[in-house]
């Protein structure tokens, strides 16, 4: 949500990985702070989510650099262990927040909501987004980057049922009666046809974003923490 | 509010729609439609529309003329050939009597009473038709763009931009393509539906029909679903794929089968078998239609089922290991000029009735049935399809079964139009006749 979020260092622990993909953010780690100006997106990072676990030193080098740029100020969220609790002192002013190692992903993204809400941002609770695709939950508008894209009122409650549950496998069946809510008419294929409809819609580009789990259901979007590949997230 | 009825009406004011417009179709599967604007949207949602049901063929009489459209909101689209400055939506509508009563001549209602017998039965059905059409030069004589050849990748002409354009239109109505190819005839092409409830499919075969004709307009050709217009050419089928649902299960899967067919299955192939002839005039309504049912282009023309053999009335195409949910039969008689719904409803009943009565299938046809004259074929009890339209309303005049699917409204206009027709042909002088014979006689 919220644009994109920086992360460090790169790559960052699966587990952190793993709870911002579920909690349906955009993010991208860097090594250092070159690395950071160099990629930073046109609007800005939404946020820093700094992990002083492994590189104490890197981790407050790169807050530092964030806090001395001129342009706007991106909150940032410091990740330590308890062990180095001690180390924050004098250095407030390099972090907005943080959060003890190892966290538990509900607090972090408790935080993560804080932080947002506190530097203005996330105030826009109507709207889900997922990448370049975006739902306005209160107008029932879905649009890709910043395309409308026009959808019936099923396909638009699929997708929205989607786009706030990334990661996981659904069954045919838990979408069913998740999405639709009742013993729908035509069973569980009328699952497959909708999705078929929403991957129509959604271009050749975006297709596969929901993707289908061979004799269990569909997921959407990619788990980049699955066990086998390396945590490299890339844009 | 009702949550689809708000959905429909914010995403009209959202993307800005000028006019929503309501489509239904006639007996003979001619699209209808009358826009509305935004601001009747709610009513038209909640109660309905009114409009005068006389002007529609198979309709009312003028007595009892006002009818009520009553938009169904799963089938808001925007349509996407309008351009995005005022965008037009549409919604299929089901149509009632103004006493709120379902109107029994509305093609859609007949469907629906079928898939509701069947889901009696606990089953859903499904089909996925196969679109044949071709482009012309213009609707005043099928004059060919191209004379390439069956899956020919023709060079980047009109046809490519055609399809394309075609695809991506279709698509953004969430119509989801299988494939496209060129067919065997000269301009002919194919574009095969990725299978849906059946309901859902019929309104698709409506605005397939109605995009290819537009797309092939914006680009200054013309589309046609004429069943056979070259004569010596192949015509155009809409080779209908079934399959029964039982829950999420397959009806017409056995692994144990040869065929891979459940009883099930056989009973409902056993079932179009024998009403086939019964069914045609439905599923082929035009004079024209029986132009394409000849030997020799591979239309069906006997009542037989085959596993491999394209020119077999229904085929049971061959399941890939692992995709045994994707069983189903091909009933190859339809053309692309049915009316989906009722062209379903026949289809569906005919099968089902196979299963209920426990119709015995008979022997698979094999190949050298189709080596044999039409005559040897007769002689080895093998039935024929009607061969002209005349003799298949004949048929379907006898038919309970076709009575009882499509209701006695639908029913009794739909044998006296086509007797109509046939009688405007019957006493027609045609090209044939004065080309043979003015200059001999």
């Amino acid at each position: 949500m919220n644009g994109s979020i920086l992360v460090f260092p790169d790559p960052p622990a699966p587990l952190l990985a793993q709870t911002l993909d579920l909690g349906g953010h955009t993010w991208k780690a860097v090594e250092n702070a070159s690395v950071a100006a160099n990629t930073e997106p046109r609007e800005g990072w939404s946020a820093a989510i700094i992990s002083a676990d492994d590189d104490a030193e890197a981790a407050f080098n790169l807050a530092r650099s964030l806090r001395r740029r001129e342009s706007q100020p991106v909150p940032v969220l410091l990740l330590i262990s308890g062990a180095q609790l001690a180390e924050l002192e004098m250095r407030e002013d390099l972090f907005d927040d943080f959060c003890f190692t190892p966290f538990h992903p509900q607090e972090l993204e408790a935080r993560l909501r804080h932080l947002f809400y506190r530097a203005g941002r996330g105030t826009r609770p109507e709207l889900v987004e997922y990448g370049d695709l975006a739902l306005n939950l209160e107008t029932y508008q879905a649009g890709i980057a910043g395309k409308p894209l026009d959808l019936t009122y099923m396909e638009y409650e699929l997708l929205k049922f989607f786009v706030t549950h990334p990661g996981k496998v659904f069954t045919r069946e838990q979408l069913l009666s998740r999405v639709w809510g009742y013993e729908y008419y035509g069973g569980a294929r009328t699952v497959d046809v909708h999705v078929r409809r929403l991957r129509a819609k959604l271009g050749e580009e975006q297709a596969n974003l929901i993707q289908t789990v061979r004799s269990v259901g569909y997921r959407f979007g990619q788990p980049r923490w699955s066990p086998g590949s390396a945590a490299t997230p890339t844009d | 509010m009702d949550r689809q009825h708000e959905y429909v009406l914010r995403t009209v004011e959202e993307r800005g729609v000028r006019f929503i417009r309501l489509w239904f179709t006639d007996v003979l599967g001619f699209l209808k439609s009358f826009a509305i604007t935004p601001a009747e949207l709610e009513g038209a949602l909640e109660e309905g529309m009114s409009f005068d049901g006389s002007a529609i063929e198979g309709y009312t009489r003028v007595q009892e003329a006002d009818m009520l459209a009553r938009p169904d909101p799963n089938t808001f689209e925007i349509v996407p050939w309008r351009g995005d400055d005022t965008p037009v939506a549409r919604m299929f509508c089901d149509i009632h009597h103004l006493s709120g009563e379902v109107f029994d001549g509305d093609p859609r209602s007949v469907l629906k009473r079928n898939l509701e017998r069947a889901h009696e039965k606990g089953y859903s059905f499904f089909c996925s038709p196969d679109m044949e059409f071709f482009y012309f030069k213009s609707a005043d004589r099928p004059e060919p763009l191209d004379n390439a050849g069956f899956f020919d990748l023709t060079p980047n002409d009109i046809t490519n931009d055609l399809r394309r354009q075609t695809i991506v239109t279709l698509e953004s109505l969430g119509i989801p393509v299988e494939y496209s190819f060129h067919e065997n005839g000269p301009s002919q092409h194919e574009i095969d539906l990725r299978y849906t409830d059946a309901l859902s499919m019929a309104d698709n075969v409506m605005t397939f029909r109605l995009v290819v004709k537009e797309v092939a307009q914006d680009l200054g050709v013309y589309a046609t679903f004429m069943p056979k217009p070259i004569a010596g050419a192949f015509g155009s089928g809409m080779h209908t794929h079934l399959s029964l649902f039982e829950g999420d299960v397959n009806a017409f899967h056995d692994p144990g089968d040869e065929a891979g067919l459940s009883k099930v299955g056989k009973h409902f192939i056993a079932g179009l078998l024998h009403h086939a002839r019964e069914i045609t005039a439905v599923t082929n309504q035009w004079v024209n239609s029986y132009k394409r049912l000849i030997d020799g282009y591979e239309a069906p023309v006997h009542v037989c089922w085959g596993r491999n053999n394209r020119s077999a009335l229904v085929r049971v195409p061959h399941t890939k290991r692992g995709k045994e949910s994707s069983t189903r039969i091909e009933y190859r008689a339809p053309d692309p000029a049915a009316n989906p719904y009722l062209a379903f409803s026949v289809m569906l009943a005919a099968g089902l009735k196979g299963v209920e009565e426990g119709y015995d299938l008979p022997p698979e046809a094999t190949n050298n049935i189709f080596d044999m004259t039409s005559d040897q074929r007769s002689a080895a009890g093998l039935q024929v399809l009607p061969r002209s339209l005349e003799e298949a309303v004949e048929v379907m005049e006898h038919s309970e079964l076709v009575a009882d699917a499509l209701g006695e409204h639908v029913f009794e206009y739909f044998i006296r139009a086509k007797r109509a027709e046939w009688d405007a042909y019957r006493t027609y002088v045609t090209p044939f006749e004065t080309d043979r014979y003015l200059g001999t006689l």
